[in-house]
């Protein structure tokens, strides 16, 4: 007989850890729609979803038994494994960019030490961006696969679209990383809350202005929501989607909206780290598990600002024309981003060796 | 057994179901999906060789873009398994039998290579980590590594050229 050699008090502590994060982030994911119905409302002068619940906080859960319950349309001449395969592709590459962020140091119980990151490993970035461009997946086999010509095309603008503005966000990181030196997404935590650690949006204004913009159109919001332009492309790519695949669509852009608010608290603005408090010296007088509680909240914090500017900017600005789109992201954003890292560079360089002159 | 051979062996699985997939399937959709898993599972080897990098820029470059456009073409030119042309008895022998024969040289080329005797340093080796990778690539590779580049820029100057071409 083979042993099974396993640790099983390892796979016991990250499955917790996972199942936590994941269900936080359907919640989080869940109440953006909320969320995002009270800003549009506020807004457009107006009240916003108050029915169900107080302040209308029930409608989430309305909503989606809702979807549940309707009918579930398979179209005739689609491909039916991928029109099935596309939204979960969606959901399941919206989900794993979680795995590589901190989101607090340490806590400690049963006598084990528990790091509040799934899987800390010393490319966390590029994880973070072969995730992202397996999204492309997600809306172009639905899109394909629901054999409508709307959709086609709603698919290959998303996917055009999220390909080109790749680049730009790799651009832009890359002047990050100069200065940080690390791929790992703790130790650039670590960097910015160590005493005497700014915060990294110090260092690089424009390389996180490059950041959001890019994200915008990465989670396929607006301005750059082209993808779904309802008045060119009906409802885009998951236009023959219906019931709880169309509600996988939706969520996913949320989740989306949710991790990359996340990633930009914890790249540029310090992540867990609490500002204007030394951490380590917080840890000694309050204990550390209550410190990592502390730290959530205040990535919690900092994320949820984040996902509030994604709506105030969707119930602000128009949407782009294609084409613009494609001006901004190739003639814009990519020479914005190479001139970042040619500036960062030289400043690292200087500060490394000196002025040579 | 011990969770790395469990991993070796189901992503073994995978990578040789995934490669078969690509070859058999009828729908080229399909084929490149199956690349793509494919992809995933070498990945998937690539980390149990602690070659973190190597693994995530395989996935990147190739499952990300390459496969990207792979699949773009193929939609756009709406290929099935309708507009598949079905290739007569003959070229698939040819074809078998070319496949054979390639095999058979890589054979012949590998038996007498001494990678027999190197055995993969599984779970421990550090050379496949961004740090030790960097700076043998930028310290002892480091022409071959711009002349490289240049030929990137060069390959892009030609496209680029091809696509202005009224």
């Amino acid at each position: 007989m083979i042993q099974l050699a396993i640790d099983l008090a390892f796979i016991l502590e990250k499955a917790i850890l996972i199942g936590g994060i994941i269900t936080v982030s359907l919640v989080v994911a869940m109440y953006s729609t909320w969320a995002e119905r009270k800003v549009a409302g506020f807004m457009q002068d107006r009240l916003g979803p108050n029915r169900a619940g107080p302040f209308g906080l029930l409608q989430p859960l309305a909503d989606g038994l809702k979807l549940f319950m309707k009918e579930e349309i398979i179209p005739n001449a689609s491909n039916k494994f991928l029109f099935i395969l596309g939204p979960g592709l969606a959901m399941m590459t919206a989900m794993m960019t979680s795995a590589v962020i901190p989101w607090g140091k340490q806590i400690e119980i049963f006598g084990r030490t528990v790091d509040l990151q799934i899987a800390d490993i010393n490319i966390g970035i590029l994880y973070i961006f072969a995730v992202l461009s397996m999204g492309v997946y997600g809306i172009m086999i639905g899109g394909w696969a629901s054999n409508n010509k709307f959709s086609l095309l709603a698919a290959l603008r998303g996917a055009s679209q999220m390909i080109s503005y790749e680049l730009a966000m790799g651009l832009a990181i890359i002047a990050l990383l100069m200065l940080t030196g690390s791929l790992s997404l703790k130790t650039i935590v670590e960097q910015q809350s160590a005493a005497g650690g700014w915060w990294n949006i110090f260092y690089q204004p424009l390389g996180f202005l490059i950041f959001i913009v890019c994200a915008f159109a990465e989670c396929n919001r607006t301005p750059f929501d082209l993808p779904e332009a309802e008045n060119e492309l009906n409802f885009g790519y998951h236009q023959e989607y219906s019931s709880m695949k169309l509600g996988f669509y939706l969520f996913a852009e949320y989740i989306n909206m949710f991790m990359s608010s996340v990633l930009m608290a914890t790249l540029y603005f310090g992540g867990y780290d609490i500002p204007f408090v030394n951490d380590a010296s917080l840890i000694e007088s309050m204990g550390m598990n209550t410190v990592a509680i502390l730290q959530g909240l205040s990535l919690f914090a900092k994320a949820a600002f984040f996902i509030f500017f994604f709506m105030w900017v969707r119930w602000t600005i128009p949407r782009f024309r294609y084409d613009q789109l494609m001006h901004l992201g190739w003639k814009v954003m990519i020479p914005l981003a190479l001139i970042n890292m040619l500036i960062t560079g030289v400043i690292v360089l200087i500060k490394e060796n000196g002025w040579p002159f | 057994m011990n969770i790395t051979e469990i991993l070796f062996w189901l992503l073994t699985v995978v990578a040789l179901t995934g490669a078969l997939l690509v070859v058999t399937s009828k729908n080229p959709v399909y084929s490149v999906l199956a690349l793509i898993a494919t992809f995933f599972a070498i990945s998937g080897h690539y980390i149990l060789l602690n070659a973190q990098f190597l693994a995530v820029v395989n996935l990147i470059v190739y499952a990300g873009a390459i496969m990207v456009l792979f699949l773009f073409v193929i939609m756009l030119m709406n290929l099935n398994t309708e507009t598949e042309p079905q290739k007569n008895k003959w070229l698939k022998m040819a074809g078998t039998v070319a496949g054979g024969c390639l095999l058979l040289v890589l054979v012949a080329a590998l038996r007498e290579a001494d990678s027999k005797s190197t055995i993969a340093m599984v779970n421990t080796g550090d050379t496949g980590l961004i740090q030790n990778l960097g700076k043998t690539l930028f310290n002892e590779y480091v022409i071959p590594f711009e002349i490289s580049s240049v030929l990137f820029l060069s390959a892009m100057v030609g496209a680029v050229v091809l696509g202005k071409k009224e």
